[in-house]
């Protein structure tokens, strides 16, 4: 029993260190580290540099333009990645639509997308949530009638994440209702944003940010060859793509980056009250904190130790959206006791208390949706009792 | 043993009901909030009309004789509607020391108005460093001839930057900590700086800086150098009024989240049919029962004078701990619609984790306890 990286791996974490050092550009670093929202441009900015170094997708086929990294390599990129701080990819293309495409998708498809996908040219979008149909995906609503050469589609999706920016949204649509199951029937299908009859209303969310928004398709005319794979398999391939999700969704370490600063930040006076680590209760439940996300740490090196030696991830990731989620929620509860009194400034135009101390209720507010998003937690409890517990 | 509501208070909560109903829905709120002063006046003024704002004053002081148990009642009524009107910084605080220290001009001039609905005021009760401790005051006051001068900052004090009068204490002996040597000064707005801003339940704070400012001895609230004990207990008064109010977002979440999970259907039936959510909602009505009882004893010790703190600080625990749990249950059990704007569940919750970080905290509470 041992966790130790070779040479090899050693001299690639170096490379890897060096590069978030170095070449991640200081004014991106500056808007992550503040709390606030970044603008699409950074977003873009630093995906495409990704890309120039050849780092867009470590988990995509070499074929396609992947790494071909060891998933020991992929689990240093992750940990550098997310103790640098760096932006989150936006996961739809990269880590979604991208995968499925790969995998399901035609030769044709593959070349049209895959490139744009990897290059950050285009952005995408997520069509599966409906207004009725949340946690029960498999109710969906959504409808593409095969018409000639095209299909129609008409429906509501709701929570597209970004949504304002994108340029395409992949969707799950029901092909068919003469189904025996209702997750027959379904398909995967992309559409252009700009198609005649797409339509976008924001939805704000409760700490005033225009994050997520309905999406509603009115007679929607998508050309055919725009389905992926086989028709009525969509549903197939969604999980294949939602278990990516999940597994990206744990934020392992950038949690710890977060309490590494949360520490720091108690070594010393703020606002020129006592350190917090004269604050006992403080310190403890900070404590408490990093023992979990040690866990979390250690379920995640042996769900890698285990892909390693050739077997399949399967309820794992849903182990680590479920720890992975509470321990980002636990954290932003500490940052906001952290503050006190001065979590409550909404927004103020000058700043008002120090650093990151301005956004810390914010950010509490709005990661409440972590334990809602990509399969609520609930969700991922069912799928546990069902595939592990044999419940 | 009697537990049930006087005739007064069945009043209070019928016509704060009422009004609510009728008069205060969440969009009209919202545009109060959203508005320059962040309340309405005219709402305020109606306050005044129906009596509310002389609730806790005595009746030679303009009042009614009301006591804790009906800032209870009020607080807890006005939560449902989430009110904005500055209710706490008016009355509880500026009012509550004003009526423990005024002389009966200080009164005149400044109490009778606040009751009357025509003067706003707060209480500068925290500094920027004093994490929840009262007597951490570093504002100066030095004396200057007959009156003094003040010099310091004041952080995220309520409702600052629409108040005309604020009551700032600020240290005229001793050392930053010390209870002794606090003086309380009434301050006109005009002569200060306030640095205004909304706060993340949709209520309003200041920044608040003193720079040398001249104060007449007529200013000066009680004896100098003894402002420490009104301070205390005004804001005792307080956490007590926002406890109750907590009590109050608590039952609103718990029951709207039960209407919810009536309503909302997924795999062909309603989400409240799940045992695993029918669970958690009684976890969250039994969280809504031990904070109303222990907020009734606390209340209790409070109204008889007896030494209260200790019910108070059980009471701040609980709804920092099992009230921010309920919230945070009441978002997830709404799922998607419960993280946004438009639904209010979320701005009691916002409003339930501010009410948290104001006058200690949990863990501030549960030392205080443990001490």
């Amino acid at each position: 029993m041992h966790v130790t990286f070779g040479a090899e791996d050693l001299a690639f974490q170096d490379e890897v260190r060096a590069f978030f050092r170095d070449e991640y550009p200081a004014d991106i670093r500056a808007a992550v580290d503040s709390g606030k929202e970044i603008a699409p441009e950074m977003q873009i900015r630093w995906q495409q540099l990704l890309y120039e170094k050849g780092w867009a997708a470590p988990n995509w086929p070499v074929e396609y333009g992947g790494t071909g990294w060891t998933p020991v390599q992929k689990y240093i990129y992750a940990r550098e990645e997310g103790l640098a701080n760096a932006p989150i990819i936006v996961p739809f293309g990269l880590n979604m639509v991208g995968p499925v495409i790969y995998t399901f998708g035609s030769e044709e498809q593959k070349q049209r997308f895959l490139p744009d996908i990897l290059a950050s040219n285009v952005w995408w979008c997520q069509g599966y949530s409906e207004p009725g149909a949340g946690s029960d995906l498999a109710s969906l609503k959504t409808r593409a009638d095969r018409a000639g050469d095209h299909y129609v589609v008409n429906g509501t999706k709701t929570w597209t994440t970004l949504g304002q920016h994108a340029d395409w949204i992949f969707c799950l649509a029901r092909t068919s209702s003469d189904v025996a199951r209702r997750q027959e029937g379904i398909s995967f299908i992309l559409i252009d944003m700009k198609s005649p009859g797409v339509t976008m209303t924001p939805i704000i969310t409760l700490d005033g940010k225009h994050e997520v928004n309905e999406v509603h398709f009115d007679n929607v005319e998508v050309p055919a060859e725009n389905l992926v794979g086989e028709e009525g398999r969509g549903w197939t391939y969604g999980k294949v793509l939602l278990q990516h999700e999940r597994a990206n969704s744990s934020n392992t370490f950038r949690s710890e980056y977060r309490l590494r600063k949360l520490r720091e930040q108690a070594s010393r006076p703020v606002r020129g009250a006592r350190p917090l680590n004269e604050d006992a209760n403080f310190m403890r439940r900070l404590a408490a904190v990093e023992v979990e996300l040690k866990s979390l740490e250690y379920i995640e090196l042996r769900t890698l130790a285990s892909v390693a030696s050739g077997k399949a991830p399967g309820a794992e990731s849903s182990f680590l959206k479920l720890l992975g989620t509470e321990i980002q929620q636990s954290i932003d509860a500490l940052y906001m006791d952290a503050a006190g009194y001065y979590s409550l400034p909404y927004k103020p135009e000058q700043p008002v208390g120090e650093g990151n101390e301005i956004n810390t209720a914010l950010r509490y507010f709005n990661f409440r949706k972590a334990t809602i998003y990509a399969g609520s937690n609930e969700i991922q409890k069912n799928i546990i009792a069902k595939h592990v517990l044999g419940l | 043993m009697d537990f049930s509501l006087n005739e007064l208070q069945t009043m209070l909560a019928d016509s704060i009901a009422r009004f609510i109903d009728n008069e205060y829905d969440f969009d009209t709120r919202q545009s109060y909030a959203d508005s320059e002063r962040g309340f309405s006046d005219d709402v305020w003024a109606k306050f005044a009309d129906l009596g509310w704002t002389a609730v806790p004053f005595s009746e030679e002081d303009g009042g009614i004789g009301g006591g804790p148990a009906d800032i209870m009642v009020l607080m807890e009524s006005l939560a449902r509607g989430l009110v904005v009107e500055p209710y706490l910084a008016n009355i509880v605080l500026a009012g509550g020391i004003l009526a423990r220290t005024a002389n009966d001009a200080q009164k005149e001039r400044w109490l009778h108005p606040i009751i009357g609905g025509e003067l706003h005021a707060t209480l500068a009760y925290y500094e920027p460093q004093a994490r929840y401790e009262l007597a951490d005051i570093a504002t100066t006051a030095t004396p200057d001839g007959d009156g003094w001068r003040v010099s310091g900052r004041k952080g995220v004090v309520p409702n600052a930057a629409t108040a005309d009068l604020i009551i700032v204490p600020a240290r005229t002996a001793g050392n930053a900590g010390d209870t002794d040597g606090i003086t309380l000064f009434a301050v006109p707005a005009a002569d200060l700086v306030c640095q205004g801003y909304r706060t993340v339940d949709g209520l309003r704070a200041a920044e608040v800086a003193l720079d040398d400012v001249r104060v007449d001895a007529d200013q000066v609230l009680g004896e100098p150098g003894a402002g420490f004990a009104p301070l205390d207990a005004t804001v005792d008064d307080a956490t007590l009024a926002i406890c109750a109010e907590a009590v109050g977002l608590m039952r609103v979440l718990t029951d709207k989240t039960v209407e919810y999970s009536k309503q909302r259907v997924q795999f062909g039936v309603p989400i409240g049919s799940f045992q695993a959510l029918q669970h958690r909602m009684v976890d969250m009505l039994m969280a809504c029962e031990q904070a109303r009882s222990v907020l009734m004893w606390a209340v209790m010790l409070h109204a008889a004078g007896a030494d209260s703190k200790h019910a108070i600080s059980s009471i701040k625990y609980l709804v920092g701990t099992a009230g921010q749990k309920v919230g945070e249950e009441a978002i997830q059990i709404h799922g998607g619609m419960g993280v946004t704007w438009d639904l209010d569940v979320a701005h009691h919750f916002k409003r339930l984790t501010v009410i948290n970080r104001l006058f200690g905290n949990a863990d501030w509470h549960l030392d205080r306890l443990a001490a």
